[in-house]
């Protein structure tokens, strides 16, 4: 018995939400009395994989095939995983309620004859039975589901476990998941990718705009905080479909759901499908010159004013905040 | 080239969520139901792409009561050419996924969403596939048929690609995937009436999960109010009070 843990990498390097889940699995290992396995698919350095250890794993599975994260092939990733899980008689796999676990834990709880519960907020509330807590109704509600199998696949939301740090030291085993070259299905094109900017979903800190931003052009601003306070700018759905800013920074029910520690929204009314996409935020700030709006419920913190003599003001504070 | 768009009944997106009987279950109690909004976007596409030439015939199916029917009978106004629904109570995805299985097999392209936004599962449209034994693309946000080709775009962490695919296959659909989601017209009103919705009856399937109990989140603090000439304090705050900056 133990607990598999997919530890998805990003060109070879693992991120906090990694480390998150691999505290996860070792709280939840401790709590059953068993044992944590990570399983890495990709070219990992083993400096890099050690790091798995420091946050509670027993022991590494190594896959060097690159034709897995090339591919990101569901099927064949979601074969890999349960083969993994069944050669280390894990009852509980988990993954990251991000792209690719959302791609593939479903697939793989169906191999296993396991029930899934995606989008874990909290370690179980019981174990027997197996209850665990997960976000509904698009961060308006929780829910508690029991799981009815004796194998259990976990996705677990990002931010809602704290790293925790141990003294592990995890051995590294290669591993050959067993997947032909045949099974591979998914050819991929082309890849664009964007380089040298905080990514949206791992941004501690997000600036976001809404129409009360006027237009496009306005935009110097909110990136300029962004930046000074390292996070990455975000949007409201009408913004995104003006055409003032990209799709990709389109936040909220239909868009990317979020949860970085401050969420800056200014000049957004706070409409209850963007709330559905950053609800979680541990701070969120509104500015709004309307003092009904209805981000002003959900803020922890709010400004009543012009976002255009407000913004300056910010962005002036947290320059001599940083010079001292 | 036929495609199938897997169509989820829920509570329209600005409902209050209530729950009765001790917190065991939704109040649906005056909620009005619409299409998922993926599942809307993924119809919307697929009737573009029928209207392009590049597909025969597009059919919604759902696995819910009765009550499911106006929602069905709208998928069939955007265009949709029949409906199916599986008679059943949706009890968790893997239960789901398992009545779809049945009326699936003989399509091309079976759409689905990200995930259903009452329940969150994010599991049908990946379950459906493995039973099914197909291949599955998730974070799809563009298909193009071209010479009965696929072309798919898909959203990775920090980017996106292009990806070519075999049928059949399973795509699991969000943003992009259609623009806007297409409102019926009259005249698509007036025809969905005579369009077929066929009811079939549910196969066996246990459940592997249930739903327990459910919780509101505890009530948000009042909002601490900064005046707006003197902004920089909210800065203080951030960096000395909520240690966030
Ligand atoms: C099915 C469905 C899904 C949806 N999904 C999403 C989603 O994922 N994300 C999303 O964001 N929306 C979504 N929406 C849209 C949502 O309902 C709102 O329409 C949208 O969030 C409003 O965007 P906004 O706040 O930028 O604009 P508005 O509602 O127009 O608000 C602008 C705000 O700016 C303020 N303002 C104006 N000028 C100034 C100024 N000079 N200084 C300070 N404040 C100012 C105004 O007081 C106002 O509150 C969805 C809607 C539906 C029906
Ligand atoms: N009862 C249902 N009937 C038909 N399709 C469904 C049903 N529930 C979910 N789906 C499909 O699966 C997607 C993901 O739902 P879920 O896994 O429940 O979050 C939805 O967007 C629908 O396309």
């Amino acid at each position: 018995m133990s607990i598999l843990v997919y530890t998805e990498n990003w060109d070879g390097k693992f991120k906090k939400l990694s480390f998150e889940l691999v505290s996860y699995a070792a709280a939840l290992a401790k709590e059953s009395n068993t044992t944590v396995t990570a399983l890495s698919i990709g070219n990992v350095a083993e400096d890099e994989l050690k790091k798995l250890g420091d946050y509670g794993a027993d022991k590494i599975l190594n896959v060097k095939n690159e034709k897995f994260t090339e591919t990101l092939d569901n099927r064949a990733l979601a074969k890999a995983v349960a083969n993994a899980v069944e050669a280390e008689d894990a009852h509980v796999a988990v993954f990251s309620h991000n792209n690719l676990g959302k791609a593939i834990a479903p697939r793989v709880a169906v191999k296993l004859d396991a029930g899934l519960v995606s989008g874990v907020v909290a370690l179980p509330v019981s174990h027997d039975p197996c209850t665990l807590k997960k976000k509904v109704f698009t961060n308006k509600a929780f829910a508690y589901v029991e799981v009815l199998t004796d194998k259990k696949v976990i996705t677990l939301a990002q931010n809602s476990y704290e790293l925790v740090k141990t003294e592990n030291k995890a051995v590294i085993e290669d591993f050959d998941p067993k997947v032909d070259e045949s099974e591979f299905t998914t050819v991929v094109k082309e890849t664009n990718k964007i380089t040298g900017k905080v990514l949206l979903t791992d941004a501690e800190v997000v600036v976001s705009g809404g129409r009360g931003m006027k237009g496009p052009e306005n935009w110097g601003m909110i990136e300029e905080l962004a930046e000074l306070l390292g996070g990455a700018t975000a949007c409201s759905r009408p913004v995104a479909d003006e055409g003032w800013r990209p799709h990709s920074e389109h936040v909220g029910q239909t868009g990317k759901i979020i949860a970085p520690n401050v969420y800056f929204a200014l000049g957004i009314s706070g409409a209850i499908q963007h709330l559905g996409g950053v609800s979680s935020s541990k701070v969120i700030v509104a500015v709004n010159k309307d003092p009904e709006a209805p981000i002003f419920e959900a803020a922890d913190y709010g400004i009543v004013g012009d976002v255009f003599k407000v913004l300056p003001q910010l962005i002036e504070a947290v320059k001599e905040m940083k010079s001292h | 080239m036929k495609i199938l768009v897997l169509i989820s009944n829920v509570p329209d997106t600005t409902t209050k969520i209530r729950f009765t009987g001790d917190n065991t279950a939704f109040d649906t109690s005056g909620v009005q139901w619409i299409i998922n909004p993926w599942d809307e976007l993924a119809l919307t596409r697929a009737v573009e792409l029928k209207e392009a030439g590049a597909v025969e015939k597009v059919v919604v199916a759902n696995v819910g009561e009765k009550i499911t029917e106006p929602t069905l009978r709208k998928a069939l106004a955007v265009g949709a050419d029949e409906a199916i629904r599986v008679d059943t109570e949706p009890k968790d995805s893997y239960f789901v996924a398992k009545q779809l299985a049945q009326v699936a097999k003989d399509f091309d392209i079976i759409l689905a969403g990200i995930e259903a936004s009452d329940y969150n599962g994010s599991a049908v449209g990946g379950m459906l596939a493995e039973i099914l034994d197909i291949a599955s693309v998730s974070a799809v946000s563009g298909l193009n048929i071209e010479n009965g080709e696929l072309s798919v775009n898909r959203d990775i962490d920090g980017g996106s690609q292009v990806l070519s695919i075999n049928t059949p296959v399973v795509l699991i659909v969000q943003k992009g995937i259609a623009k806007e989601p297409r409102i019926p017209a009259m005249r698509g009103i007036m025809m969905a009436r005579k369009k077929p919705l066929n009811v079939v009856p549910a196969v066996d399937a246990e459940p592997r999960t249930k739903f327990v109990k459910f919780e509101l989140p505890p009530p948000k603090a009042a909002c601490k109010m900064v005046d707006e000439d003197n902004a920089k304090e909210l800065i203080r705050l951030l960096h000395e009070e909520a240690k966030v900056i």
